[in-house]
């Protein structure tokens, strides 16, 4: 059975980059898109899908990871998706892709300016957390009346004595519109902030694309006196490569139930076994992010 | 002596052709408690309610002195605007603490919940701040990270307070603020309301139905009936010597 060129039919695909142009113009602010069936259901990454097939071209090398890993069902089964329908090349190494599509994680290495990472988003709207009227987060985006996103904040202080929030932790895109960074762990907000690539966000099931363009500030929401800080591992390392710089996961190393720790970014887990010098590249300190100064 | 708020012919027509407030002009001067008494359905709400920026008048105007923008015409400005003042100048206590908190929020979240509101970017400055109004308003301060439906209705009247002066507004609007609670606490809350108004100098408008409230605490008063004005004045003077009918029987109907 033959398809129109990656899937989506030609007008469909066009109102998609519509949107994303206006995404880019805007960047994070939600964008409604048509956000057309596709062969799988809502909620398994048809956001990201309906991006990337709007942006490939028969020249592109698309990588598609999830989790970080790139042999986990889902994230082969929408490389396969790819392959089949635009008959594009597809990769696993980072550095090679012109287009990587993700779900909860931003890749380990640098990505570079001819790069697109496209996010599956499963909720865009940031504000959600303290207010569940869309008319009234919308409001909230006008006006860019924020104050409540802090409340949870604090709250989150005052139980916990500092910010506990691991995923989903809210961005103020370019000082205009708080942003869902979609469920990638906080260690991965400071890569969003002043990046070389062009970050793009789909939530095919909430009908909303979004977009980071590249060199934008992105900060992660913080107090004076309570910085951002990503996760700390507590001097853990990798038990395959041994990085001490990277995302791990727990996993149950073997039937004794012994745990240990891998990097989540599995194409980057085996560079650093092939060169354990193999460099990260983000430009800057990815533990914080500079702030504004108090005015 | 310049007005904190002038109010001018300001009219009030619901979408259901009801009328809430019918021409209603009044001035409030800094320091001042205004109070604005007539029974359910004179129109008194909708005033309130008007001057608090959460219900467009049909006509009208109102001129207020802000500390920050200068003298600022309140029904021209934009929705932008008008929520800046509602978060900094201009603060209401409802009659009911379940309108104005958020109940699945501690008591101290939602006094916070002003100050950040107000671009407060600082926990610990936050903290200390907070922990001042609930002394300014006497709440236990070991309470502070409690849930406020653990309170008692004058302590959750009491967290509005300290909500409602969290970012030292210019402007304080009063509805019903006694309402529903038992008498004691009732004169307790007054007292305090009382305190604050010449410790800080705050303006505030204090609307109710209860009389005695009314001369407690405010030294002139509007009567309204009808959407209408009837009588405006000294406080004593009106209770003392009712001009109109309407006022007579208001003031003869008073508890002694």
């Amino acid at each position: 059975m033959r398809y129109t060129f990656a899937f989506l039919d030609e007008q469909s695909k066009r109102s998609v980059r519509r949107a994303l142009l206006k995404a880019v113009a805007i960047p994070g602010y939600q964008v409604p898109f048509v956000s057309r069936e596709l062969p799988i259901s809502y909620g398994w990454g048809t956001g990201g899908i309906q991006v990337t097939c709007a942006l490939l071209g028969p020249n592109d090398i698309v990588k598609v990871i999830d989790q970080g890993a790139d042999d986990s069902v889902n994230a082969l089964n929408i490389k396969r998706f790819f392959a089949r329908t635009a008959d594009v090349f597809t990769t696993t190494l980072t550095r090679e892709a012109t287009i990587i599509q993700t779900r909860h994680r931003i890749p380990e290495e640098c990505l570079t300016a001819s790069q697109i990472l496209v996010l599956q988003v499963p909720y865009p709207e940031p504000l959600r957390l303290v207010e569940p009227r869309e008319t009234e987060t919308n409001r909230m985006h006008a006006e860019g009346d924020y104050g409540r996103m802090y409340v949870a904040l604090y709250e989150d202080i005052v139980r916990h004595g500092e910010i506990t929030l691991p995923w989903q932790y809210p961005t103020l895109v370019n000082g205009r519109y708080l942003m869902s960074p979609s469920p990638i762990p906080r260690f991965d907000n400071p890569k969003l902030h002043m990046a070389e690539c062009l970050f793009l966000f789909g939530a095919g099931r909430e009908k909303r694309v979004y977009a980071i363009p590249p060199h934008t500030a992105v900060e992660s929401l913080a107090f004076d006196d309570y910085p951002f800080r990503a996760e700390s591992f507590h001097g853990r390392r990798c038990e395959r490569c041994g990085s001490t710089d990277t995302y791990l996961d727990e996993v149950i190393a073997d039937v004794s139930g012994r745990r240990s720790h891998q990097c989540s970014d599995t194409a980057f887990c085996l560079q650093r076994q092939a060169n354990p010098a193999h460099p990260r590249g983000w430009g800057h300190d990815l533990t914080s992010v500079p702030r504004k100064e108090e005015t | 002596m310049t007005p904190v708020l002038s109010v001018r012919d300001l009219t009030v027509t619901y979408p259901s052709g009801v009328v809430g407030c019918v021409d209603v002009s009044f001035d409030i001067f800094p320091g001042e408690i205004l109070g604005v008494v007539g029974e359910s359905g004179s129109g008194k709400t909708s005033v309130l309610n008007a001057i608090a920026l959460t219900l467009p008048p049909t006509r009208g105007s109102a001129r207020f002195a802000s500390p920050r923008l200068g003298t600022q015409a309140l029904f021209a400005l934009n929705a932008q605007q008008q929520r800046w003042l509602r978060q900094r100048e201009i603060a209401l206590v409802h009659q009911n603490p379940h309108r104005a908190l958020n109940f699945d929020l501690s008591a101290g979240a939602n006094v916070a919940e002003a100050l950040l509101a107000a671009d407060w970017r600082h926990y610990g400055r936050i903290r200390a701040r907070v922990a001042e109004l609930f002394e300014r308003v006497e709440l236990d301060l070991t309470r502070m990270d409690d849930l406020p439906g653990r309170f008692s209705g004058g302590m959750q009247q009491r967290v509005q307070l300290a909500r409602a002066l969290a970012n030292s507004p210019a402007l304080l609007l009063l509805d019903e603020p006694t309402g529903g609670l038992d008498v004691s606490i009732q004169a307790r809350l007054l007292d305090l309301i009382r305190e604050l108004s010449r410790g800080l100098g705050t303006a505030m408008l204090l609307v109710s139905h209860d009389l005695e409230v009314v001369r407690l605490l405010a030294r002139r008063t509007v009567v309204m009936q009808q959407g209408r004005v009837v009588e405006a004045g000294v406080t004593d003077q009106i209770l003392e010597d009712p001009q109109e009918p309407y006022t007579q029987l208001l003031v003869h109907s008073m508890l002694t």
